[in-house]
């Protein structure tokens, strides 16, 4: 057989300076925790120990809020214009070290590099460009009535898109003029410590971004915290619904964006190749950690067999390996933890009767690794048909008609997007109109734009992020 | 592969043709998403190296000028046997490319040689001929020795609606090109729409092309790596339908090592590494091969060196 193996192209660590331990960053300068707590966080791809960071117990939470809310005093009377001068300096900085931001990201969290560096980091600099554009026009952005920030925010944030999920929050939190407390993932928290480095460099005044890293328990000492106004989480459904039923009784605003089991629908009207690649980009995008992958592919009956058949092949052609290698397109599971829920329910897919399909490739020895999965003969009941996986793992459904599809793909408790594969544009509104999904992607999969509000519906959560809806979240009605 | 080479000869249907044309649906935003993404690989070290020894053996060495002289001819011939006379590592290219009258010529020069001589017919470039000429044209280029023909298809009838007549004349083409290689320019400048591309490539493989060619180099836009990556999709598409191997030639427009790499990579993903020969893939250059020349050198020794180091061709 004739070869032609890409040999490895290494993105260079050397850019990236990692202290040994870390504090949390409060009032405007990087502090020892008073917990004097510490966990290691690794590389996924290696086990390699990176550095250890703090776990936030009550008192480096009350530290935190008590500096948000003596930042509130400034920053809320601080002229908008002065704010957007802040987050148009953020997004520069970040632009200029994005190759920076971009191998700690692949590093700590264990996505492509390729990812990192052409979708994160020029997303995270839109975002905060966008939201500095809009700081200054908060009046015109809602008609007349008077809005006001809600005033300190606690934010909670995933580990599958650490930076990109940060600005997300962040951006247009400070662009309405409140304050923040930050809590990223404990798997995932260096990129959120560099950007502290930012704030401080940018000259940010002291008390408006705060970080506190932690696990599960930092995180709930934030949420009922007495002095938070507000509480914006992205992760799982099961953590929101705690978070709302802790907030539940108290006048503390809340914005959740959760889990999801989006529904890919390819019609036997659709552009074949194109759609293998969309549906492929759909779930193996990120290593399928992704709220909105397009986990379940719904597939009209008549081409099943056409379309799985390319879609295996072209899913041979996946790289899976070193995220710092510029041709990986499929990096390391984000965690042990993760790595252990997958494997569990794609055995229980299995024990189910799915059959199951995985690509030929070599995994490396350390580090978390799962290779790109594809279920067919999968039923409606099936575990792996219903619950969010988020591993790189498609299950495949079929359908006859139109209605057939829209009736599967909402017969979820999930709503946060879709995709719809077809030539015909009638059939792409007709089958829109009908999905009860917050974003829904026609012939694409997985575009993001700043401008473009973002969030679920049913048990996917509540709230916006992005566009002119997202300065909703931190808005509070005043008259 | 042997079951689908013996089929290598066979002309397809034309109902079965029809089929395969009625349903072309393209995405082109796909396309262009896919392109680019493939576009970002990198290749480095022993792959780029091997990727451009790859290169210099897919290319058909092409002059095709009124001047083209018997001198031109004997230089690029001679080239195309040794392009680096100081590197026994480097292969010789593909083939040479000339018009019909020159390739007795050329193919004195390379007889004893792996070089093949490829002449372009069929009234190249516009093909505004009857099929009648064209068949002379060809039938000449033939008796002349060329052991490959480079048609171009009728462009006229294809904007006319008319994918029969392209068809048929493609199909009495190869009927006196027999065993010699037949490769079918599409012109994917003219044909402009991804779904038109596709269209001609399914016509010209049905109709018994071994090759399916991007451009003829004479008009501004010549290929791209979008037309390689539709006209590779409906190889494979004809490939997975049983109806045999075909290869690609892409052509006009490439000059550098660097978009070269770039269709490597697209044919590599998109078909797989068993198209990654001379018999499957080949480009039409006359300048890309010095630029892959010395990058070839510049891997090998680190450092870069004049062109007058390499043989003028």
């Amino acid at each position: 057989m004739n070869n032609w193996e890409y040999s490895e192209s290494i993105e260079s660590e050397k850019i990236v300076n990692i202290e040994k331990k870390y504090g949390n960053f409060i009032d405007g300068k990087f502090v020892t925790p008073k917990s004097k707590q510490y966990i290691d966080t690794i590389s996924p791809s290696t086990e390699k120990i990176l550095s250890s960071i703090s776990i936030g117990n009550q008192q480096d939470v009350d530290y935190a809020v008590a500096s948000a809310k003596e930042g509130l005093k400034k920053w809320s009377k601080t002229n908008p214009s002065e704010r957007a001068k802040y987050l148009f300096k953020l997004a520069r900085l970040i632009q200029e070290r994005s190759r920076e931001f971009a191998v700690l990201e692949s590093l700590d969290g264990g996505k492509p590099i390729k990812e990192s560096r052409d979708f994160d980091l020029p997303q995270v600099a839109q975002n905060f460009f966008y939201y500095a554009g809009w700081a200054d026009k908060l009046d015109i952005a809602w008609g007349s009535e008077q809005y006001k920030p809600y005033g300190v925010v606690g934010q909670i944030i995933p580990w599958n898109f650490p930076l990109l999920m940060l600005s997300w929050k962040v951006a247009p939190a400070l662009a309405t003029g409140n304050t923040v407390v930050l809590k990223p993932a404990e798997t995932t928290p260096l990129t959120a410590l560099l950007f502290a480095e930012l704030c401080e460099e940018v000259g940010l005044p002291d008390g408006v971004f705060n970080l506190v890293t932690g696990d599960g328990s930092t995180g709930s000492h934030l949420v009922n915290h007495k002095d938070i106004k507000k509480i914006a989480f992205t992760g799982s459904t099961g953590v929101g619904k705690y978070i709302q039923k802790s907030l539940a009784g108290r006048d503390v605003g809340l914005t959740l964006e959760l889990g999801g089991k989006a529904a890919n629908i390819v019609y036997s009207d659709a552009a074949l190749d194109e759609a293998v690649e969309g549906v492929v980009n759909g779930i193996f995008f990120n290593q399928g950690h992704v709220c909105c992958a397009g986990s379940r592919l719904l597939v009209q009956e008549d081409i099943e067999e056409k379309f799985i058949k390319k879609l295996e092949k072209r899913m041979q052609t996946l790289n899976v390996g070193n995220p710092l290698d510029k041709n990986t397109d499929v990096g390391a599971i984000n965690s042990k933890d993760q790595l252990d829920k997958i494997e569990k329910l794609v055995n229980e897919g299995v024990a189910d009767g799915g059959d199951l399909f995985q690509i030929e490739c070599e995994l490396p020895k350390n580090g978390f690794w799962f290779k790109p999965s594809l279920f067919t003969s999968v039923q409606a009941n099936y575990k792996i048909a219903t619950e969010e996986i988020f591993g790189p793992v498609l299950t495949t459904l079929t359908f006859r008609t139109p209605e057939e599809a829209v009736e599967i793909a909402n017969n979820t408790e999930y709503g946060l997007s879709a995709g719809i594969w077809t030539e015909k544009g009638s059939k792409i509104l007709w089958t829109a109109d009908r999905l009860e999904a917050g974003v829904i992607w026609a012939n694409t999969f997985n575009k993001f734009d700043p401008a473009s509000p973002f969030g679920g519906y049913k048990e996917s959560g509540f709230g916006r992020e992005g566009g002119r809806h997202g300065l909703l979240s931190y808005l509070k009605v005043s008259s | 592969m042997s079951s689908k080479t013996s089929l290598k000869n066979s002309v397809i249907d034309w109902s079965s043709t029809i089929d395969m044309i009625d349903n072309v649906r393209i995405d082109e935003l796909g396309v262009k998403e896919r392109t680019s993404s493939l576009a970002t690989r990198s290749i480095k070290k022993d792959s780029k190296l091997e990727g451009l020894m790859k290169i210099v053996s897919m290319c058909d060495l092409t002059t095709l000028e009124g001047e083209d002289t018997e001198g031109k001819i004997a230089q690029m011939s001679s080239k195309a046997m040794t392009p680096d006379p100081s590197d026994a590592d480097v292969p010789n290219a593909a083939a040479v490319c000339v018009y019909p009258s020159l390739v007795s010529t050329a193919k004195n020069i390379v007889r004893d040689s792996n070089v093949k001589v490829a002449s372009v017919s069929s009234y190249f470039p516009s093909g505004q001929a009857p099929l009648e000429s064209k068949i002379v044209d060809t039938q000449y280029a033939i008796n002349e020795g060329a052991d490959e023909i480079d048609i171009v298809i009728n462009r006229k009838a294809f904007f006319e609606g008319d994918f029969r007549k392209v068809y048929d004349e493609i199909v009495s083409l190869k009927e006196i090109c027999g065993d010699i290689h037949l490769k079918t320019i599409l012109e994917v400048g003219e044909l402009e729409t991804y779904e038109n591309i596709k269209k001609a490539s399914l016509i010209a493989l049905s109709a018994g092309s071994d090759f399916i060619k991007t451009s003829t180099g004479k008009i501004s836009s010549g290929a791209s790596r979008e037309a390689c990556l539709v006209m590779a999709r409906a190889v494979r598409e004809f490939a997975d339908s049983g109806y045999g191997v075909k290869g690609i030639k892409v052509a006009g427009g490439i000059r550098d090592s660097k978009d070269a790499i770039r269709y490597l990579v697209i044919i590599n993903e998109e078909l797989g590494a068993e198209w990654l020969t001379p018999e499957y893939f080949r480009f039409g250059a006359s300048s890309l091969l010095d630029d892959v020349l010395k990058q070839i050198k510049k891997l090998k020794t680190n450092s870069y060196q004049s062109s007058y180091y390499f043989p003028r061709g």
